[in-house]
């Protein structure tokens, strides 16, 4: 990681292939069309849950917009508001399309807002077992075996019991399942990092602990972090859909993608199945494409396959 | 090994005790125990006959010993849903959960083994390819979601596999099961096919993943230079190796399977403890969650113990770590 690349005059010649790790790297994900076309989707979803409020041709949210005589429409269906149910309805009457863009805010804000802080808890945790050493490291490390040890629909449902619904009980949750995944990964990592002569050196420079520690070995455990963290938030977004499905996750006010589906259960078995189908395929295609990309990172970011 | 066993058991004894805290914590201290403990039909009279029986006036580290000694006693409290004691009320479903389960592992195994292998040997050809897609599609279909559509194509539409419940059940050692039954059986197969569906995606990445990580390793080289045939140096030298990892997740993941059968169970209204736990959860019925939750971690805890000590019969590594 730490190679630099020999170039003698970088302003002169502006080759196109000048080999940087960076390079290397987008070169080798792009290698698989699966996974780039996943990054693409992603993208994509990403882009219609930000622009919900503008893209989506009702506000779900709003009652006075809904209109009851609409209600389990089929898929194309003409709305009196003027425009088509292109996905159907629910039994509210609630436009099933928009419910689904506005379904995916939630879903990716839980999702990503759990990851980040399960990321940054995990991280400062495994870093003080790596670089502490002795009996913190022997107590951390207990702990996260402990919530391994653990499958996370339980761990969740346990707190989920205590604690009762909510977006941030179901964020809480999330954050206490997934934090030991960060934090055992970093704390391997650094313990082959920091035997390497670059943090000997900056030690020899007499640079403050924490300084080594975020600037230096930090940067250079990041791969696998990378990796661990793009599944876990695919984990946590199917986790947040399945909590919400039984009824345990976000209130009935702020439906994710879990809940909707949910929401259609009952009348799939009369034949309705687009409101349970359509979130479902959200879900699905958010889900995949984020494994994608995350299986063709772990390929090009593990040196144990390099040829 | 009689040290390490020894070993191990007192740590289990210590994160059971661990856990009996965080439950404890969770339901006595974070809630209300009054409103937990105590029907909300109750009135005020009843309400302070049962804070004193409870023993709710009690400092907490005494009612804590007295909820320990409880437990010991088999004793988790009556539900009051079913005025029943909670831990008979899960133990008569657990059964069906592990019939369940046991179900999902197999065919995880049946099908997951074989293509793993498939796809670790083959890693470049389309149909490995394939199995990869699919794995990834295994790992990202959510569970309660893949439920649903299979009751959508197979019970409604197609009408060949009945959606919900447990079918007809023979009763051998005084439990019921279902797949003694031609009925039970079709009433089985879609909650299995359901919950394997992960566990069947795990087991090929690991096969796979094994395969490809064994394959480059010297002795598989020097098995080859020999001239040993490729079967035996597949099945012998390669497929023993990975199925050291492979069984010990596979026994691990039986935990994760009977926890997860939470999901299945209620798209499937199977009978099992997983069903009775949502319904409690969603009723309210404290009882029987603190039970289900103390039955559950016993069960973890022991299934990691025989996983732990089977890894140390198969490997002898661990043992040697160990002595």
């Amino acid at each position: 990681m730490s190679t630099t690349t020999a170039n003698p005059a970088p302003a002169a010649a502006k080759a196109p292939r000048v080999e940087t790790p960076f390079r290397r790297f987008v070169s080798e994900f792009c290698e698989s069309k699966l996974a780039l076309g996943g990054l693409i989707v992603f993208a994509f979803i990403a882009l219609i849950a930000i622009l919900a409020p503008l893209l989506a041709p009702q506000n779900p949210y709003d009652l006075a917009q809904l209109d009851i005589m609409d209600g389990r429409l089929p898929p194309g269906s003409e709305a009196g508001a003027g425009f088509t149910y292109w996905l159907g309805t629910d039994d509210q009457g609630r436009d099933m399309l928009s419910g689904i863009m506005y379904g995916l805010r939630i879903s990716l804000m839980v999702g990503a807002g759990s990851a980040i802080i399960a990321c940054a808890v995990g991280v400062t945790l495994g870093l003080v077992a790596a670089y502490g050493g002795g009996r913190t490291d022997t107590l951390i490390m207990r702990l996260v075996d402990l919530q391994l040890s653990f499958p996370s629909i339980l761990a969740a449902l346990m707190i989920l019991a205590f604690l009762g619904k909510g977006i941030m009980n179901v964020v809480l949750a999330l954050v206490i399942v997934e934090w030991a995944y960060y934090a055992r990964t970093i704390r391997g990592t650094a313990l082959v990092e920091r035997r390497r002569e670059y943090i000997e050196a900056a030690h020899c420079l007499a640079l403050p602990t924490h300084r080594v520690i975020f600037r230096h070995l930090l940067p250079n455990c990041l791969p696998p972090l990378i990796v661990v963290a793009t599944m876990q938030v695919a984990r946590a977004i199917a986790l947040e859909a399945t909590l919400s499905y039984l009824g345990l996750g976000v209130p009935i006010t702020e439906p994710s993608l879990g809940l909707l589906i949910s929401n259609g259960y009952e009348y799939m078995l009369s034949g309705k199945y687009w409101i349970s189908f359509y979130p479902g395929i959200a879900l699905l295609v958010t889900i995949v494409s984020i494994n994608l990309v995350g299986d063709q990172l772990r390929d090009v970011l593990n040196p144990r396959l390099k040829k | 090994m009689g040290v390490y066993l020894l070993r191990r058991l007192f740590q289990s004894v210590l994160v059971m005790l661990a856990m009996s805290v965080i439950v404890f914590v969770g339901v006595f201290a974070i809630g209300d125990p009054v409103e937990i403990l105590i029907s909300p039909d109750a009135d005020q009279m009843e309400r302070e006959r049962a804070i004193k029986a409870l023993g709710l006036d009690l400092p907490l580290w005494m009612q804590y010993l007295s909820f320990l000694g409880n437990a010991l006693r088999g004793d988790l409290g009556r539900s009051f849903v079913f005025n029943e004691p909670a831990l008979k009320l899960i133990l008569e479903r657990m059964p069906a959960t592990l019939e369940l389960a046991f179900g999902a592992m197999f065919i995880a195994l049946l099908i997951g083994l074989p293509l793993g292998l498939y796809a670790g040997l083959k890693p470049n050809s389309t149909g490995a390819k394939a199995v990869m897609a699919g794995s990834i599609l295994g790992f990202s279909l959510p569970t309660f979601w893949v439920g649903l559509m299979l009751i959508m194509v197979f019970a409604v539409q197609l009408g060949w596999l009945p959606s919900t419940g447990r079918g007809t059940t023979v009763e051998i050692l005084g439990m019921r099961w279902s797949f003694l039954s031609w009925d039970g059986l079709r009433h089985i197969a879609m909650p299995a096919l359901n919950l394997a569906l992960f566990k069947i995606s795990l087991v090929i990445r690991l096969t796979r993943a094994g395969v490809r990580e064994t394959m480059l390793m010297d002795y598989v080289k020097f098995a080859r230079a020999k001239g040993l045939s490729p079967a035996r140096v597949t099945y012998v030298h390669v497929f023993k190796n990975i199925l050291i990892p492979v069984v010990t997740v596979v026994g691990l993941e039986l935990g994760s399977t009977i926890a997860f059968s939470v999901v299945t169970e209620s798209v499937f209204a199977w009978p099992g403890m997983g069903k009775l736990i949502i319904d409690s959860i969603n009723v309210l019925d404290r009882p029987v969650i603190v039970a289900y939750l103390m039955i559950i971690v016993l069960m973890f805890i022991t299934i990691n113990l025989l996983v732990d000590l089977a890894y140390s019969a198969l490997d002898p590594r661990v043992r040697l770590e160990n002595k």
